[in-house]
């Protein structure tokens, strides 16, 4: 399965820029929230722009949406309807191993999600008549290598804590359309 | 060349009560489709939690890389739901007359209990018919 095949931070160009929340209407920004999990389920990044209505405290959401995700995998890589051996509902799977989804859609919510093979789940949760947004998630994931991996002062599995990452996201997700 | 390759209607405990499967590569046994139902009928309580705004009523598209899951939910909790290839548009018409046939076929049917398992011949019959139409629409554009 093919990932970021040939694409260098060079030359990846974002979706083409739109004047700040013309799509929707919302004060300059298209997306709700942003979530980035490393692969042992701790969330090291969470970020709101739009979030009305909050549910649970943040931690009991957080495990939520890891345990919703883990679910989701396991439930489509057994569905997948091309394969013929699907192996074990709940046996835990390898970042790429199995059919993967890429994005669901409710009547409030759209959410898109991607793994990459180092276990880094990014999800993006957007407006429902969103398109599809798996290149901004890979840009995004991007701006995740330049600011967060290559910061030396980073520790890996820790929360993210970096200016320039959150500046640069914010920047990134008021053009998306 | 199926353009839906299964369909699950499961009862408002998520329990499985119809899964017809319409041509998916490798076998799925009862107890997997069993699994799957009850499966989903929890991701799709859990995704209504973890909406940012009110009024959320559950996943209705899924999209993976080789198949989309179009789900359909009336207003007394049966889901319907249907795996088909990636990028078909009209699968909420298909589920609306699926959801149609089974208020006609199986709910109106007296020797029918509720919440069990769908055994009605007219409904397979009908059902089989409409799918047959709407493959038939679909590649006959």
């Amino acid at each position: 399965m093919q990932f970021f095949g040939g694409s260098s931070v060079a030359e990846i160009a974002p979706s083409p820029a739109a004047p700040p929340g013309t799509a929707t209407g919302l004060a300059g920004n298209n997306a709700n929230m942003l979530y980035i999990f490393n692969r042992s389920g701790v969330c090291l990044l969470y970020r709101e722009w739009h979030r009305p209505l909050h549910t649970l405290d943040p931690q009991q959401d957080q495990k939520l949406m890891f345990g919703l995700l883990f679910s989701l995998r396991s439930f489509t890589a057994k569905m997948d309807p091309t394969s013929v051996d699907k192996g074990n509902l709940g046996v835990p799977l390898l970042p790429g191993q199995g059919c993967s989804f890429y994005s669901f859609r409710t009547n409030t919510y759209k959410l898109s999600f991607m793994e990459c093979p180092s276990g880094i789940k990014i999800i993006l949760v957007t407006h429902p008549k969103t398109g599809d947004m798996r290149e901004p998630l890979r840009y995004i994931y991007n701006i995740y290598v330049e600011y967060v991996i290559k910061n030396p002062l980073y520790v890996h599995g820790s929360p993210i804590k970096c200016e320039l990452f959150n500046t640069n996201l914010d920047q990134y997700v008021k053009t998306l359309v | 060349m199926a353009a839906i390759y299964s369909l699950f209607i499961i009862n408002k405990s998520g329990g499985l009560i119809f899964y017809k499967d319409y041509g998916s590569a490798g076998r799925m046994d009862t107890n997997d489709s069993l699994r799957l139902a009850s499966l989903w009928h929890s991701m799709h309580a859990i995704s209504q939690q973890l909406s940012p705004t009110v009024g959320c009523n559950g996943i209705e598209l899924l999209q993976a890389d080789t198949f989309d899951l179009h789900c359909f939910q009336s207003l007394t909790g049966t889901k319907f739901f249907v795996v088909c290839e990636p990028g078909i548009q009209h699968m909420e018409g298909l589920l609306k007359v699926i959801y149609e046939l089974y208020t006609d076929y199986v709910l109106k049917n007296p020797f029918y209990e509720m919440e069990m398992p769908i055994r009605c011949e007219l409904f397979d019959l009908n059902l089989s018919q409409a799918i047959q139409k709407d493959r038939v629409s679909l590649f006959g554009r």
